[in-house]
């Protein structure tokens, strides 16, 4: 065994992994939010909250700004939004992220 | 388009697989509409596969499916923040057919060669087919919508199988989960070296070992990570219940990151590299988040029913499994009656009931409950027990005598025995 494959796991950033994944990127998003109830809301769960931060709140727009093209489909989103302003519909069919391990 | 079957399947997971493959055997004309350009590229598991319900389906199934290594070792590790204490099982027995029917699997393989069993069987699997909702009439489900031009598609009965994030079974009714029923997965795949991993990890040719972590391993908030060998990959997770992300702010990613670090686990992942990420969602509601499930022309089955057992098992596929093979014996039975009323489907709930899928569900009801309401679990049990145990081993030229005493007297100081007693009855649930 070279002394190659005892180095520690390279680190990366959730950019370059998400950089690993096989998306077909539809020209629709899938995310659908209520714009006015996330400017109100105190709590912006979905910024912290989605694996892949395709949440963004930004500044000058005032408003918070989706990624829709790196979303995992994972839904954590819709259920953790108090104020219920995702408005989630699947991908159209074959879109979206596909898992080659899974 | 407008199509006729018998029963529509929608979701070509565990459960909708095992259910169309059941009913395409006994002829029945069942199609399966997935969403994903192929059957499993939706599909995350933390990457066992319990598989007694396979079994029976597809009598030894590992003899061809992807099934990357069958498990053997189990080790169940407590973390504090830089120890550990472990529990580790090895049995020979499980290193023969049917190998305690416990496999680790990778999901977008598996799923894609279980569908394929289906179509084999006569199923019809029609892929990137998103199905948006129902369609009512007289007051009943006759069909669904696909997406797609004129893709209204009828039949007797609708199985939906949509999996944890379920748009679909929210139209017929279902409420939508809350965050405290549902745990975050997120996963790395990370490669390595096949004959690293045997050794790594103690093992020989085929022979799979899953790693389970508490305690401190997210930082000591509720939930745990796990570590478990595939042939050539490792699967590297964490699990955290959405509600405790959502009120601590924490990112998955980052808690992901900070459990690949822990010291117990970073040796493990030496030489690997990160191949894929991905998130899932798993219903541990338990018992008590079961959602009503038949109506006129309609089953729910696996995770979108939630049907998941929360406690150490750790079983999903399985029940997801058992679930779809249930469904399709009622349909069979339905359709000798020419009934498909809720009536006649009940007899799905009766089957559930009668198997061991609602029966754990009851067992482990309080499971749920019962994390949440000990945050001790995750961060002071473990701390608090790994430094008694560190006190014990400590080599020092005091008389053992009062080094005994001395440790007792601290960790007495910082937990009420009594407290802890009582805790660990409590809990009993968790592995009992």
């Amino acid at each position: 065994m070279s002394v190659e494959n005892l180095k520690p796991l390279p680190e990366k950033t959730l950019p370059e992994k998400l950089f690993l994944l096989r998306f077909r990127v539809d020209s629709v998003n899938h995310l659908i939010l209520n714009k006015d109830a996330c400017r109100e809301c105190d709590e912006r769960t979905c910024l912290i909250i989605c694996p892949s931060e395709v949440y963004k709140w930004d500044e000058g727009r005032n408003e918070v700004t989706v990624s829709y093209e790196g979303c995992l489909e994972c839904g954590t989103c819709r259920i953790a939004c108090k104020e219920g302003a995702i408005d989630w519909k699947n991908p159209r069919g074959g879109f979206g992220v596909s898992y080659r391990f899974g | 388009m407008s199509e006729r079957f018998d029963a529509i399947v929608v979701g070509a997971g565990p459960s909708g697989i095992a259910c169309a493959y059941k009913l395409a055997k006994s002829g029945i004309n069942v199609v399966v509409f997935e969403r994903g350009g192929a059957p499993g590229a939706k599909n995350v598991s933390g990457g066992i596969l319990y598989s007694t319900i396979l079994n029976k389906l597809i009598p030894e199934f590992w003899k061809e499916a992807p099934v990357e290594r069958h498990v053997v070792r189990r080790r169940y590790s407590f973390l504090s923040k830089d120890s550990d204490v472990s529990f580790d099982l090895k049995f020979a027995s499980f290193d023969r057919p049917p190998y305690n029917y416990s496999f680790t699997v990778l999901r977008a393989r598996f799923d894609a060669w279980f569908a394929k069993k289906a179509e084999e069987a006569g199923a019809l699997i029609i892929t990137e087919a998103v199905v948006d909702d129902f369609i009512m009439e007289d007051g009943r489900i006759r069909g669904v919508k696909v997406r797609r031009e004129g893709g209204e598609v009828y039949a007797d009965v609708v199985i939906c199988a949509e999996g944890a994030n379920s748009v679909l079974a929210e139209k017929a009714g279902r409420k939508r989960p809350d965050p405290f029923s549902m745990v975050l997965g997120v996963k790395e795949v990370i490669s390595l070296p096949k004959d690293i991993i045997e050794d790594r990890f103690s093992l020989e040719e085929g022979q799979g070992a899953s790693f389970e972590f508490f305690g401190e391993a997210l930082g000591g908030e509720a939930g745990s990570g796990f570590v478990y060998t595939n042939t050539d990959t490792l699967s590297v997770g964490i699990g955290c219940p959405v509600s405790a992300l959502k009120d601590k702010k924490l990112k998955p990613n980052d808690l992901l990151d900070s459990f690949k670090k822990h010291p117990s686990v970073k040796n493990l992942l030496r030489g690997g590299a990160i191949e894929e990420y991905s998130a899932h969602l798993i219903p541990e509601g338990g018992y008590g988040a079961l959602p009503e499930l038949v109506k006129d022309g309609l089953i729910l089955v696996g995770d979108c029913a939630g049907f998941v057992n929360p406690s150490v098992y750790k079983e999903g596929s399985n029940l997801a499994m058992a679930s779809g093979l249930f469904a399709a014996e009622t349909v069979i039975e339905a359709k000798k009656k020419g009934d498909f009323s809720k009536k006649t489907l009940d007899g799905y709930v009766k089957r559930l009931a009668g198997s061991f899928v609602v029966k754990d569900l009851k067992r482990y009801k309080d499971v749920p409950g019962l994390l949440r309401s000990t945050p001790e679990l995750f961060k002071e049990y473990p701390e608090r027990v790994l430094e008694l145990l560190q006190g014990y081993f400590t080599v020092s030229d005091e008389s053992k005598e009062d080094a005994h005493r001395e440790i007792k007297r601290l960790f007495r100081s910082k937990v009420s025995v009594w407290r802890l007693l009582f805790d660990i009855y409590r809990l009993r649930r968790l592995i009992t």
